[in-house]
């Protein structure tokens, strides 16, 4: 008895907290917006039953996603974005992992304080402060303009510019760890071997330190790319008009034009979209997991 | 020690404490217990002894009540215990690694058995006092497991085990984790405990000398069948296959064929061109039956000179001498290429011993030395 | 290796600046005189002032406080449950859906996972407020919890637990005695990280929250949408503020106890 109300308990929250409401999202996907609360159409009734509701459903709002060019528009953006934020911050990331696990033990403590402090802060101030250094009168510009680097202020923010910059700032501890992790754990007398051998200290990292902390980098990699696909605070905050990620679509969708079963559409969409990266993650922590057995 | 008085096993109207009837147990295609029958009487030190995988923790398991069997019935007392749950048998165990609460005090790893049993808190405390008096840990109590050694941290887990006075206490391969001198000192003190208590002992280990040293009676298994039960002289002096002369201590197996001689003697060809043997067996062999002489090594004399009047004398060259301090092994390589060992005290210095490498040399022992086996 | 090569040490100075100036700056310029942010114009406290002044902002920190202690509260409970049913329960019915769905609110968009509890309350006609985004929040966050949680229980020691059968205790005292406390500092470790979370949350609590539940990362967002303001920079030094010291502390804490577990061992060695 303890044992089935151990499982039923979160069982039935995640049911009614997460499944159902993508049921929902899914159905309103398929339904026609409304001007009414709620504004969709049809609404279940109970009364004309299951065959009446279904009979109502179309793909209309899938098709209308295809013919608009904002959203698939915004997809493929997202995507770009995405892929190369994450690879920006690879390389912005993955030098200060290598510093951190190549530093001497006393250090490490701290340093990995230092990395997890930014972590446990609020990921909506630390955009913020971007917007206070980017902006035209921003302290970026004012220090670029007091060296006479540059006459004019540049024009950072909101542009995708800025965008990038946010993203590598706010999710740089998500690539650190896993790539610190994979290095840390690595075998120091396997780059000896590898000098030994004949290699030069550039050819070593090459050939041995980078494949064998593959896994952090995936890992690091998966962590920064799925939740920056669908992000929205820093498109909205760093970029612009033109800046177009699907999060945001989704947002001003649902907020602003009130058009829920579009919205509800968008979403299915961005998690059809989700499903490739995340079996692919999934399945390389499985394998990591037996690798390490 | 036990005193030689003590043999409830053979005893027909003894009724044994522990009673394993025809029980096997299976982890899917895997077999770990075999259809094992096995009598285990109250105030015994009894020894489960064999290599891993034999089963024997797997027994244990299921007298604690952790695994149960997928076959036959095991009894203690009396009662079939397969429906007990493991917290409510009279069975108590200690770990292997001790598995000593950390958060917990040493004094409070000590009550908790107490405590699920919902004592009085004087009946704990004086029960806490008297066990931490037992194994001499009184100046400990307040400690956690950390802030004490490891021979120490084995006091506090046998204490714990004992505290409830059970029937039977199981202990898991329990002075592995000790160092050698350590190891010696806490199998007398196990068996001072055990003796004092009157507490049933079921120990299981690998360690062939631990079995030795403190047992009443030793199971050898192997494959999750019992090859041998018997006191352990009567393992040592007569094991009843190969199997088991070769477990315990160290031993010689000379392969040959048995023709009866005499009345309970036997002649053994064993080589061509070399001289029979002789033994004597208790047990049976026909005209020309495959049989193996097991000879300890203690038990064969080696000497430069052919001896007069030895049963059994066979003439070898020394190939390597083992040197103990105390024993001298000698491995003597015979016309055949086998090798026997001969072990002798060293009485005198190695330096003004008669023989030495590549010596030829004659190794001799009597008829009642070694035992016959069959298999 | 203990020398640090110089490219190593430019790496590590140059990484942790850019983690660190953007946060230092909004610190700074909390005390800056004059309301245009960019401009120093001389030391002052008085955002400060006006920040503790501002009714809407302070209502909103204590809504957020108040849904943050309930849903990690609630989350730990979940989450650790959850922990439990993935790591011990071996099969049953319908354990993939039950595993999929504790891992996928890691990996899912918060606009998503927003837009469909806030259709899911209005579907059932549950009127928005703070309760709505307790329930928002302590359903991504037991997943949180559960991870934490579960990665413990995977490396726990389970002959303790056979250990507490052995000596009388049932399942439930079992755990209740000698697992939970050992595994206290995992299970905490996932109520902090529920609590961050949730006083963070942005995306999620917009679609859920009322019009009387206004959060604080709400409010911030609003506010900041309309360009920089000296009260969210003294608001940001606040917080800042907070989690240093929190962070600070628990790593002191852990490493005395680090140094104190050591100097026991030693000690017992030595008898």
């Amino acid at each position: 008895m303890r044992r089935f109300l151990l499982i039923a308990i979160p069982y039935a929250w995640l049911l009614v907290l997460f499944l159902v409401p993508f049921v929902i999202v899914l159905k309103i996907s398929l339904s026609d917006a409304a001007i009414a609360r709620p504004p969709y159409f049809p609404q279940f009734d109970w009364a004309e039953g299951v065959m009446a509701f279904v009979r109502e459903l179309d793909f209309e709002n899938f098709i209308f996603l295809t013919q608009d060019d904002l959203y698939w528009k915004a997809y493929l953006s997202s995507l770009r974005i995405a892929t190369t934020a994450t690879l920006l911050t690879l390389v912005a990331g993955y030098p200060i992992a290598y510093a951190m696990a190549r530093a001497p033990e006393e250090w490490r403590p701290t340093l990995m304080m230092l990395v997890i402090l930014p972590f446990w802060t609020s990921f909506l101030i630390r955009v913020y402060a971007w917007m206070g250094i980017l902006s035209n009168e921003g302290y970026l510009n004012q220090i670029l303009l007091w060296t006479g680097i540059i006459n004019e202020p540049l024009t950072i923010l909101n542009t995708n510019t800025a965008v990038y910059i946010g993203i590598v700032y706010t999710y740089l501890p998500f690539m650190i760890l896993p790539v610190y992790s994979a290095l840390d754990r690595m075998d120091g007398s396997l780059i000896e071997a590898a000098e030994d051998l004949g290699c030069s200290r550039a050819q070593a990292f090459w050939l041995v330190t980078i494949p064998l902390s593959r896994p952090g980098i995936i890992a690091g990699c998966f962590l920064v790319f799925i939740p920056v696909l669908g992000e929205f605070v820093i498109p909205s905050l760093l970029g612009g008009s033109g800046t177009l990620m699907i999060g945001k679509v989704l947002w001003e969708e649902f907020f602003s034009n009130r058009d829920w079963p579009v919205a509800s559409a968008v979403a299915v969409v961005l998690l059809l979209i989700l499903v490739v990266p995340i079996v692919l993650f999934q399945r390389n922590q499985q394998k990591q997991a037996e690798a390490e057995k | 020690m036990q005193s030689s008085t003590f043999a409830p096993w053979e005893d027909p109207n003894a009724k044994p404490l522990i009673r394993f009837k025809n029980v096997t147990k299976r982890f899917g295609e895997f077999t770990a217990i075999d259809n094992l029958t096995l009598d285990i009487f109250e105030r015994e030190f009894f020894a489960l002894l064999g290599p891993s995988g034999c089963g024997k923790t797997t027994m244990m398991r299921m007298l604690a009540g952790f695994e149960t069997a997928t076959e036959g019935v095991i009894e203690l007392a009396g009662q079939d215990i397969a429906p007990v749950p493991p917290n409510k048998r009279a069975v108590n165990m200690m770990f292997q690694s001790y598995a000593l609460f950390p958060h917990l005090s040493v004094w409070d790893n000590i009550a908790f058995g107490l405590r699920r049993d919902r004592k009085s808190k004087a009946e704990i405390e004086a029960r806490v006092e008297e066990m931490l008096r037992l194994v001499r840990l009184e100046k400990f109590a307040q400690r956690k497991p950390h802030q004490i050694s490891g021979g120490q941290r084995q006091r506090v887990a046998l204490a714990r085990s004992l505290a409830k006075a059970p029937k039977l206490l199981l202990l898991d391969e329990p002075l592995g984790a000790l160092d050698k001198k350590l190891r010696q000192d806490t199998q007398f003190e196990l068996m001072d405990i055990q003796e004092k208590t009157g507490t049933t002992f079921v120990i299981v280990t690998h360690d062939q000398e631990e079995a030795m040293t403190v047992a009443s009676r030793v199971a050898v298994m192997d494959q999750g069948q019992l090859m041998q039960v018997a006191t352990p002289d009567r393992i040592y002096e007569t094991p009843n296959s190969v199997y088991v002369a070769d477990f315990i201590g160290d031993v010689n197996i000379i392969e040959g064929r048995a023709t009866p001689e005499g009345e309970d003697g036997y002649r053994i060809d064993w080589a061509e061109g070399q001289p029979a043997l002789t033994a004597k067996s208790a047990t049976r062999f026909d005209k020309g039956q495959k049989c193996h002489l097991a000879i300890r090594p203690e038990k064969v004399a080696i000497s430069a000179e052919r001896p007069a009047d030895a049963a059994n004398a066979v003439q070898g060259r020394v190939h390597d001498i083992a040197y103990l301090g105390n024993l001298s092994t000698y491995y003597v390589e015979l016309a055949d290429g086998t090798i026997i060992k001969a072990q002798t005290s060293n009485t005198r210095r190695i330096s003004r011993r008669s023989f030495t490498w590549e010596d030829t040399v004659w190794l001799s022992w009597t008829a009642t030395a070694g035992v016959l086996l069959a298999n | 290796m203990n020398r640090m090569s110089w490219f190593n040490t430019v790496s590590l100075t140059l990484g942790f600046a850019f983690l660190y100036i953007p946060m230092l700056i909004l610190i700074v310029y909390s005390f800056n005189e004059s309301k245009l942010v960019t401009v120093w114009a001389g030391f002052s406290t008085k955002w400060y002032g006006e920040l503790f002044q501002n009714d809407a902002f302070l209502n909103a920190a204590w809504v957020t406080l108040k849904v943050a202690v309930m849903s990690s509260t609630l989350a730990t409970i979940l989450g650790t449950m959850a922990a439990l049913v993935l790591v011990r329960a071996g099969r049953f019915m319908g354990r993939t859906l039950f595993s999929g769905m504790i891992y996928a609110p890691l990996v899912m968009p918060e606009v998503i996972t927003g837009l469909s509890l806030l259709l899911l309350f209005i579907g059932i006609g549950l009127d928005r407020g703070v309760m709505t985004i307790v329930l928002a929040h302590t359903t991504f966050a037991m997943c949180y919890v559960s991870v934490v949680v579960s990665s413990r229980l995977v490396t726990f020691d389970r002959s303790l637990e056979e250990a507490a059968l052995d000596l009388g205790c049932s399942a439930a005292e079992a755990f209740r005695l000698v697992t939970l406390p050992i595994i206290a500092p995992a299970v905490i470790s996932g109520w902090l990280l529920a609590f961050t979370l949730s006083l963070d949350d942005l995306v999620i609590a917009s679609f859920t929250s009322g019009p009387a539940a206004t959060t604080l990362p709400i409010k911030i967002f609003s506010a900041v949408r309309l360009g920089v303001s000296p009260e969210i920079n003294a608001l940001s030094t606040i917080m800042i503020g907070i989690v240093t010291v929190g962070v600070i502390s628990a790593s002191l804490i852990s490493k005395q106890a680090l140094v104190r577990q050591k100097r026991d061992e030693q000690a017992a060695a030595r008898g």
